[in-house]
């Protein structure tokens, strides 16, 4: 089907304004919403992963990509949820307390929500309460925690300790980045894993869920 | 050339300062404390941490200005007036410079995005303007733009400087793509150049990054795309943690041999960045002195 191919260039061109229209049309035509998101928008996030792992793709061809999957998964989700489906997974993600860098946070939470996520921003300097009030009241599966500076890194060690203290840390995986962090902090405070950026932090999002 | 960076070149290459953020935590600013308020509320011990370059030998030392824009300061809800910690941020290291090295004056990013629509263009170009303004009235001797990832906001900004008159260095950080050797929106060595000179800039160069060793080809590839003087101040390495301490891996020694490295690739101005200490500065003026 050619609009399939289209919506498949749309999303991987990152035109936002196309991806709408076509899925407008295909829905209108009766294409199936889960086979849409499955055949052709996931393989165009693929493909614009594999661009960037492979220095074809920067940071502002991710960002427009999952600008563009978002268009066209708003007119999507409703359509899903009505059939009673879940999204693939519901995120809490912020930036640690102390921090007010959000440019790393926001590109995970926007490559996220384009891989078909539910994203819970909670913004920026957010206390370890916080984060674990909104992952219990949203039923998050997946707590995602920011930080560019050396010297706030140290508040995802506080995220951790009061996850274990409230119980939670059953209910949800962790996965952290930001400039500073490394696999092996992550190791050393107990996080499920860590991301040196946005777009692998999908694919990692996607394990720690599977596993 | 501009006049400024002729004489300045005259006798060899110049050395800078190193980072301030990690010096003012020594002297009790706390962490994810806003540096630049310590402007008014602690001027003696920023400073103290101009002194300390000084001493250690920077021929330029930097203000304490770096996040004084007023979309980075909003982030903080302090109510801080822009302009008057700007003033104040150049007042300080004329002071601590006495005639011994010379200002130029930092601007950092804002700290938002203007892809994702996080800011505006006007926004930002109003930002700069008025934190350009500010620095340019306090008498400094240049304008540094750094620690830039975005060329179109390192644009915004480079126009708000080189509408105060005084000179302008504009650095980037490139630390992206596999080879570490783009910004973060993708941007080449050789694009950042052409894009740079094309805007005005008076010198251009590298800033943070992944540590010295990849800055050297970094900048030999600036140097063949510009006669410009080129700008270049690596960080220490990426930290690590270490017994729950935070320290950076490169030495001042190391980082030392990595400065005339840089010379050797074309290199005017060199210092350093996150991690890099008074200690660093003695250790690169004595690695370049004998060049002199």
């Amino acid at each position: 089907m050619p609009t399939i191919q289209t919506l498949y260039d749309a999303i991987l061109n990152g035109n936002a304004k196309a991806a709408k229209e076509i899925t407008q049309t295909s829905l209108a035509a009766g294409a199936n919403p889960q086979a849409l998101v499955d055949d052709t928008m996931i393989p165009a996030m693929n493909e614009v992963g594999r661009r960037y792992e492979a220095n074809e793709y920067f940071v502002p061809e991710l960002l427009i990509a999952a600008r563009a999957m978002k268009a066209s998964l708003e007119l999507i989700r409703p359509l899903l949820s009505a059939r009673g489906a879940e999204p693939v997974g519901r995120v809490v993600i912020g930036t640690v307390q102390g921090d007010l860098h959000d440019i790393g946070k926001n590109l995970v939470g926007a490559m996220l929500e384009g891989a078909g996520f539910e994203v819970i921003d909670l913004g920026v300097d957010v206390s370890p309460e916080k984060f674990i009030n909104a992952a219990r009241e949203k039923k998050a599966t997946l707590v995602a925690l920011s930080a560019l500076l050396t010297t706030t890194m140290h508040s995802m060690k506080a995220v951790m300790e009061k996850l274990k203290e409230s119980g939670m840390r059953g209910n949800v995986k962790v996965m952290i980045g930001g400039a500073p962090v490394t696999q092996k902090y992550a190791d050393e405070i107990g996080a499920d894993g860590y991301s040196s950026n946005a777009n692998a932090a999908v694919a990692l999002a996607r394990k720690l869920l599977a596993a | 050339m501009h006049p400024l960076f002729t004489s300045l070149l005259a006798q060899g290459p110049v050395v800078t300062d190193g980072a301030w953020g990690t010096e003012l935590q020594k002297l009790g600013l706390r962490p994810g404390e806003h540096p630049d308020l310590w402007n008014l509320s602690h001027p003696d011990r920023v400073g103290e941490v101009a002194s300390r370059y000084v001493e250690a030998g920077s021929a330029v030392i930097l203000t304490n200005t770096f996040r004084s824009n007023r979309i980075a300061l909003a982030a903080h809800g302090e109510g801080a007036d822009p302009a008057a910690l700007n003033a104040a941020g150049v007042r300080i290291s004329r002071k601590a410079a006495a005639g011994r090295a010379r200002v130029f004056a930092s601007v950092g990013p804002s700290g938002k995005m203007l892809m994702s629509e996080e800011v505006t263009e006007a926004e930002l170009a109003a930002a700069f303007a008025e934190q350009c303004r500010a620095l340019a009235e306090a008498g400094p001797d240049a304008l540094l733009i750094e620690t830039m990832s975005d060329l179109e906001e390192t644009r915004i900004a480079l126009r708000a400087a080189r509408a105060t008159g005084l000179p302008v260095v504009v650095s980037m950080v490139f630390d992206s793509g596999k080879e570490r050797d783009r910004t973060m929106m993708g941007s080449t060595p050789e694009q950042v150049a052409v894009a740079l000179v094309e805007a005005g800039a008076d010198a251009i160069g590298a800033n943070c990054g992944l540590g010295i060793e990849g800055y050297i080809p970094v900048c030999a590839r600036l140097r063949k795309s510009t006669s410009l003087p080129l700008w270049i101040k690596p960080n220490a390495g990426m930290p690590e943690m270490e017994e729950g301490r935070i320290t950076y891996r490169t030495t001042p020694a190391e980082f030392a041999a990595g400065s005339r490295d840089l010379l050797k690739a074309g290199a005017d101005f060199i210092g350093g960045c996150c991690g890099t200490t008074p200690e660093f500065i003695r250790a690169v003026s004595a690695a370049l002195h004998p060049v002199h």
